[in-house]
């Protein structure tokens, strides 16, 4: 088992941060921490390097307790949000640190150092940049050389924080890409925090869903995004649309609508629910074509790359329902604002119980 | 570039404005005034100013003062950067005081350091009376000098540190902890390169006011011929006996070593910072 955590608990004050999480990370795999801000993910993270010292509870790294170790005894890779690259050192001497400073009998000699960082920079394509300062990188630039820094010392587990937040969208993607080839190559024992759904879904083997110092729901991309284990996970990895109404009889409501309840909850008894429809799971049509289908007016356009947002007022439905649709559609059904359309919802997902977000 | 700026747009309005300020600024402050002293000197012929500033006593002078001066603000830079550190890292009851106290040789007229000094260091005073046993003196010898400059110099480091030293991110220290460097590591080589300059510019200053300083000096010096006569009161002394002139000369000398020293300082910083920009 590369990381293995035991009922880990962090207080700050009376403020739990983390409240009593335990989590297995085979050795190999890529996991992503997701959360929103404020949920402990970092905390988490931050208690696995040794950068804080849990308040109960044990971090086993390669089936080595290593609670109550420095972080410099730890071997772990730590990648910062914000690089934290070394300003006064080159490029090459960042990378180098970790090689530097062990003691004399460790060190390798000089010439391995220099191998060793040319490769590592070769690694993450800034081979050329040897000899710059950080100020004279771009931030991707930088967050690479991070990387290769944290890659030095042949950590047992790599950590990233947020790597990518700091970054803009574009560069975002690409090094998102990127680091997933990479994974794919060296093969190390990786643990990244965000709270970009899009990145988790995209580069990690497992997704580890947190709120509020818990974890929700652990699983594959796959997993987690089809089958949601409660009504956070599912409105925390991708935009939705909430209905409020009740469920009665097998029946859901849905405004002035009813539509059948999920097989687990046709016979349970008459109580609040919630409906979650995605966005980009709305049917929009000229013709009507079955029963259940809502009629609603178009009230905005959204052009956002190749799909197109459409807001919706729908009849019986007190607030506007948000759609997305394909570029090719809207242009074929020849739609445009104020036009009357048919909606169906084609894949609702009903709640039940209390969560707050 | 620097003076030519105005020729091509710049972006900054005011740079005409602002350095026209400037230049009037330091020559109404700084250079009218200092260059008086060169009119001062010039009537006296070069042979006189010759013997004037090399007699041995003048040079016994300046030796005395550059040496007190450039130990006082090496002193001041391990202590004030401990000092510094203190205030920026820990939270501690009493901070606040501690760290008003800092200013407070700032406020002080010199000359009640000097007393203070001299009280407590003479053979009777509550410290003196140990260190005679111990055979140590203190007052009426270079020690003593050092001791009273270290004083006057000390709220400049802690001052000027203390402000980068609350700019430093946590992060660069923990990424070189989880890198495996130690804290001495982490110190000596994060820490200290990105500290450096101001702990240049900062003893430099300390540097700078030690050279300068009279009224605490005099006091516990004990102002003794070609031992503990510093170079400002070398001037004193000359004024005292009516010599314009020849306190004149004295005078510029000191001035000329001290801003050639100041220039070439402000240079090794400005070479410092180069780099990384």
């Amino acid at each position: 088992m590369g990381i293995e955590l035991q009922d880990i608990t962090k207080k700050f004050g009376s403020y739990t941060a983390i409240d009593d999480i335990s989590l297995n990370v085979a050795s190999g795999e890529l996991v992503a921490l997701l959360g929103p801000s404020g949920c402990g993910k970092t905390t988490l993270l931050r208690i696995i390097a040794g950068l804080e010292l849990p308040d109960a509870g044990k971090i086993i790294l390669e089936n080595k307790d290593t609670t109550n170790l420095p972080p410099r005894k730890k071997n772990v890779g730590f990648v910062f949000q914000h690089y934290a690259l070394f300003r006064r050192m080159t490029v090459f001497e960042n990378v180098a640190f970790g090689l530097t400073v062990l003691p004399h009998k460790e060190r390798p000699s000089r010439t391995e150092i220099r191998d060793r960082v040319e490769h590592l920079l070769k690694m993450v394509q800034m081979e050329w940049a040897l000899k710059r300062y950080p100020s004279q990188l771009s931030g991707g630039q930088r967050q690479r050389v991070a990387l290769a820094r944290a890659l030095a010392v042949n950590p047992k587990v790599l950590l990233l924080d947020e790597p990518f937040s700091a970054l803009d969208a574009k560069v975002r993607q690409e090094l998102r890409r990127w680091l997933r080839k990479l994974h794919d190559e060296i093969h190390v024992t990786s643990i990244f925090v965000t709270h970009d759904q899009e990145e988790a879904l995209e580069l990690a083997d497992r997704i580890v869903v947190i709120n509020k110092g818990k974890i929700e729901q652990q699983g594959t991309p796959q997993e987690v995004y089809d089958h949601p284990a409660n009504a956070f996970v599912y409105n925390f990895l991708g935009n939705v649309n909430v209905f409020h109404g009740r469920i009665h009889n097998g029946k859901v409501t849905l405004g002035s609508h009813r539509v059948d309840a999920p097989d687990e909850l046709k016979h349970s008894e008459e109580k609040p629910s919630r409906t979650f429809v995605r966005p980009h799971e709305i049917g929009i049509s000229r013709i009507r074509s079955s029963d259940t289908d809502l009629t609603g007016t178009i009230k905005e356009v959204r052009l956002m790359g190749g799909q197109i947002g459409l807001n919706l007022e729908c009849e019986g439905f007190e607030h506007p329902i948000e759609a997305e649709i394909p570029r090719d559609l809207y242009i074929n059904l020849q739609l445009s604002r104020g036009e009357k359309v048919f909606v169906s919802l084609n894949r609702v997902k009903v709640f039940t119980g209390d969560y707050a977000i | 570039m620097g003076l030519f700026q105005t020729k091509r747009r710049n972006i900054l309005p005011g740079f005409g404005l602002s350095m026209g300020y400037t230049v009037f600024y330091l020559s109404a402050i700084v250079i009218v005034p200092l260059s008086m002293i060169f009119f001062n000197t010039f009537p006296m012929g070069w042979d006189p100013f010759v013997h004037a500033v090399t007699a041995p006593r003048v040079l016994a002078s300046y030796r005395l003062s550059f040496s007190t001066a450039l130990f006082a603000a090496l002193f001041d830079a391990v202590a004030g950067l401990l000092t510094a550190w203190v205030l920026v890292r820990y939270r501690f009851p009493g901070k606040q005081f501690l760290d008003a106290l800092v200013d407070l040789p700032f406020a002080l007229p010199t000359a009640v350091a000097g007393i203070c000094f001299a009280t407590l260091y003479s053979p009777v005073g509550w410290l003196g009376e140990t260190l005679t046993k111990w055979n140590i003196t203190i007052i009426n010898s270079a020690t003593g000098i050092v001791i009273a400059l270290v004083f006057i110099g000390f709220p400049f480091v802690v001052r000027t540190i203390q402000p980068v030293l609350e700019e430093v991110e946590r992060e660069i220290e923990e990424a070189a902890h989880c890198l495996g460097a130690t804290r001495w590591q982490t110190f000596r080589k994060i820490l200290l390169p990105h500290l450096f300059p101001a702990l240049l510019t900062s003893s430099t200053l300390a540097f700078a006011r030690g050279i300068g300083e009279y009224g605490s000096v005099i006091f516990i010096a004990g102002n003794l011929p070609m031992k503990t006569e510093i170079a400002p009161l070398m001037i004193m002394s000359k004024l005292d006996q009516f010599d314009y002139a020849g306190a004149s000369a004295v005078a510029l000398v000191l001035l000329l070593i001290s801003f050639s020293m100041l220039l070439v300082l402000n240079g090794v910083q400005e070479w410092q910072q180069k780099e990384y920009r």
